[in-house]
């Protein structure tokens, strides 16, 4: 277990304030200049070396990301922009809720570390538009900031100039994808864009543009101040760090754990979360990584280790790392339909495949719920997946169809058993 | 995007108060001068804000007109996002959570209370017209399942006692206090192993 001394997130429970000063007793801003006075070249680097991978789903790594910024030309008049991507709306997921509302400081100096890393002045906060109170924090923070001479101009004596603004979403999921979020602040509906081009060389107003996860800009100055070595230390190689787990379902007691990654899924569950309703054996399934990750059948639970790798070897993938407990007083067949409601409702409508599948993968798991389908429907349900994933402009497609494969995987038995018993009572 | 139920009884004319206007020109100041569009959603929510919570159609053309964006643009915004209400909602506006996290810990009871408490159908005014309820999509919450938002605040840890007693209190105008109904501060576990406080 990863022992209180290597915590990032020390008021991750909000124990203590999240006013500057307490967050300064906790060691954010200490030398924040000497750190940046170090240069662009040696925050990348060290971030590099500390193989920090984006914590908002997708794993990208961070110090490539950023090294994916232009060099800004002197004569240029394009700006660069840092974007925060705050919109946590991945069902399993509320970490960055937790960043926001009990140690806003540590995204703060984050930001101001990150931008300067990619010569951008300029960052924009995207909030999903629920969480009110606690962008009332983070704004809080920021002007707390501000009248410290932290950030603004010339920012904590570095000489760089740097503001910081939140924009408000309203409850669009879609604008969770960098592009759309992107879109969303230009003051337009939430559809991504096409790619390439990147949002590193054609972002916001057509600006170089940065965007990360709250988590991960986050960790980056514990990173820098105790050594992207340190930090590998943690987990495995391409698997580095501590993370943040939220732990919801049916588990005795739900909570978000910092912990190494790497941890393996069943210490999670039994040691933080005070184990599954009705002990282990009462496990049924896992969603390991927020809504769109595979679930993972009780075998798997056993021994997995959480982890970006371990995870995709198990046909599932770590995501947001939000892990959703379902036990077996839960119908499966019912929890993955509604998460394929959820994604029917959250389509941008962009793309036919995703549009029209979207509302397909629902439709038929509500039959194959209530024992309405026929068999050969499951063949076809695999295959309305298979139109979707890989067929559209942004990855909402394979989060829209993993989870529907994913039961497929592991319940394809218990569901044909299901249709062949009330196939016959119909007969 | 969901389809959005718009208000036949709309008002002729909207005007933001003093109080709106100058928030305006802060909110203008956080985007590029040739950038104005950016503040569409900012303005729709500040619309919203002083309307009663649901933004009338005149709203939408006088943001259109400070922001110099045709109307038909920002009417595609005010759509597409689902926090913008373009129909009354009450006093009192509940959004239950049931994606599956809420689900598997029981938000159907969550929603079979608000049919009781205030109205069988969604999206339809209590009888006092004081309310209105509408199941939604994952809050970020997932951790306190079930919860519910009501206007900008949440209710978690829920159970039946604890949503009955909020569902009084919207009748009565004496809301408990937000956040964890079971007294959590964040998103600790009942039994701590780690940041223990000395």
């Amino acid at each position: 277990m990863l022992q209180d001394k290597d915590r990032i997130f020390t008021n991750l429970y909000g124990d203590y304030g999240f006013d500057l000063s307490s967050a300064k007793q906790r060691g954010d801003w200490k030398d924040t200049k000497s750190l940046i006075e170090k240069g662009k070249d040696w925050i990348i680097n060290e971030v590099k070396v500390s193989e920090l991978r984006g914590r908002g789903g997708a794993g990208f790594p961070t110090g490539m990301k950023w090294s994916f910024a232009p060099k800004k030309d002197a004569n240029s008049s394009r700006p660069h922009y840092l974007v925060i991507n705050a919109d946590e709306s991945e069902p399993g997921t509320c970490k960055d809720r937790d960043i926001l509302r009990f140690e806003p400081q540590k995204l703060i100096e984050g930001c101001l570390i990150a931008a300067f890393a990619v010569s951008a002045n300029v960052c924009y906060v995207y909030i999903r538009g629920e969480y009110i109170a606690e962008s009332k924090i983070l704004q809080k923070a920021i002007d707390e900031a501000y009248a410290n001479g932290l950030i603004g101009k010339n920012a904590s004596g570095t000489g760089f100039d740097f503001n910081m603004f939140i924009h408000m979403g309203a409850g669009a999921y879609i604008c969770g994808e960098e592009t759309a979020l992107l879109e969303s602040i230009e003051g337009n509906k939430g559809q991504p864009r096409l790619k390439p081009p990147f949002p590193a060389l054609v972002g916001l107003y057509g600006c170089p543009t940065i965007v990360n996860n709250v988590e991960t800009i986050a960790v980056v100055p514990t990173i820098l101040r105790r050594s992207g070595k340190w930090f590998a230390g943690f987990g495995r190689p391409r698997n580095t760090g501590t993370k943040i787990f939220c732990i919801s379902g049916n588990v005795n007691n739900p909570c978000n754990v910092e912990e190494e990654m790497g941890v393996p899924l069943k210490d999670l569950i039994e040691k933080h979360a005070g184990g599954v309703i009705g002990g282990w054996d009462n496990l049924q399934a896992v969603i390991p990584g927020g809504s769109s990750m595979p679930i993972l059948s009780k075998i798997i639970c056993d021994t997995i280790k959480m982890d970006f790798d371990a995870l995709v070897e198990a046909k599932s993938g770590l995501g947001t790392a939000g892990i959703v407990v379902i036990d077996k007083s839960q119908d499966i067949v019912k929890v993955i339909a509604r998460i394929a409601r959820f994604y029917k409702h959250e389509s941008c409508g962009q793309c036919t495949p995703c549009r029209e599948g979207a509302g397909w993968l629902w439709r038929m798991l509500e039959r194959i719920q209530k024992g309405e389908a026929e068999i050969t429907e499951l063949d076809m349900l695999m295959d309305v997946t298979k139109q979707i994933e890989g067929h559209t402009i942004c990855a909402f497609g394979e989060g829209a169809s993993w989870p529907v494969q994913g039961l497929l995987r592991h319940f394809r038995t218990e569901i044909e058993e299901r249709l062949n018993f009330k196939n016959k009572k119909i007969a | 995007m969901s389809g959005k139920h718009v208000e036949a009884n709309q008002p002729d004319k909207f005007e933001f108060n003093n109080e709106s206007l100058k928030k305006i020109e802060t909110i203008l100041k956080k985007y590029p001068t040739e950038r104005k569009k950016s503040a569409v959603m900012p303005l729709l929510d500040l619309a919203q804000r002083q309307h009663d919570n649901w933004i009338p159609l005149a709203a939408i053309k006088k943001i259109g007109e400070i922001l110099e964006v045709p109307y038909i643009k920002v009417y595609e915004v005010a759509t597409f996002y689902t926090m913008y209400n373009l129909a009354p909602t009450g006093k009192y506006f509940v959004q239950v959570c049931t994606t599956s996290p809420c689900a598997i810990r029981g938000s159907d009871k969550i929603v079979k209370l608000c049919k009781k408490y205030i109205s069988e159908k969604e999206s339809h005014l209590s009888k006092d017209g004081k309310s209105s309820w509408l199941e939604v999509e994952c809050l970020g919450a997932c951790v306190s399942a079930p919860m519910m938002q009501i206007n900008d605040d949440f209710y978690e840890d829920l159970d039946d006692q604890s949503a009955i007693k909020i569902f009084e209190g919207i009748k009565n105008d004496t809301l408990p206090k937000p956040g964890s109904q079971t007294g959590r501060k964040g998103f600790e576990p009942n039994k701590r192993l780690t940041l223990v406080k000395n």
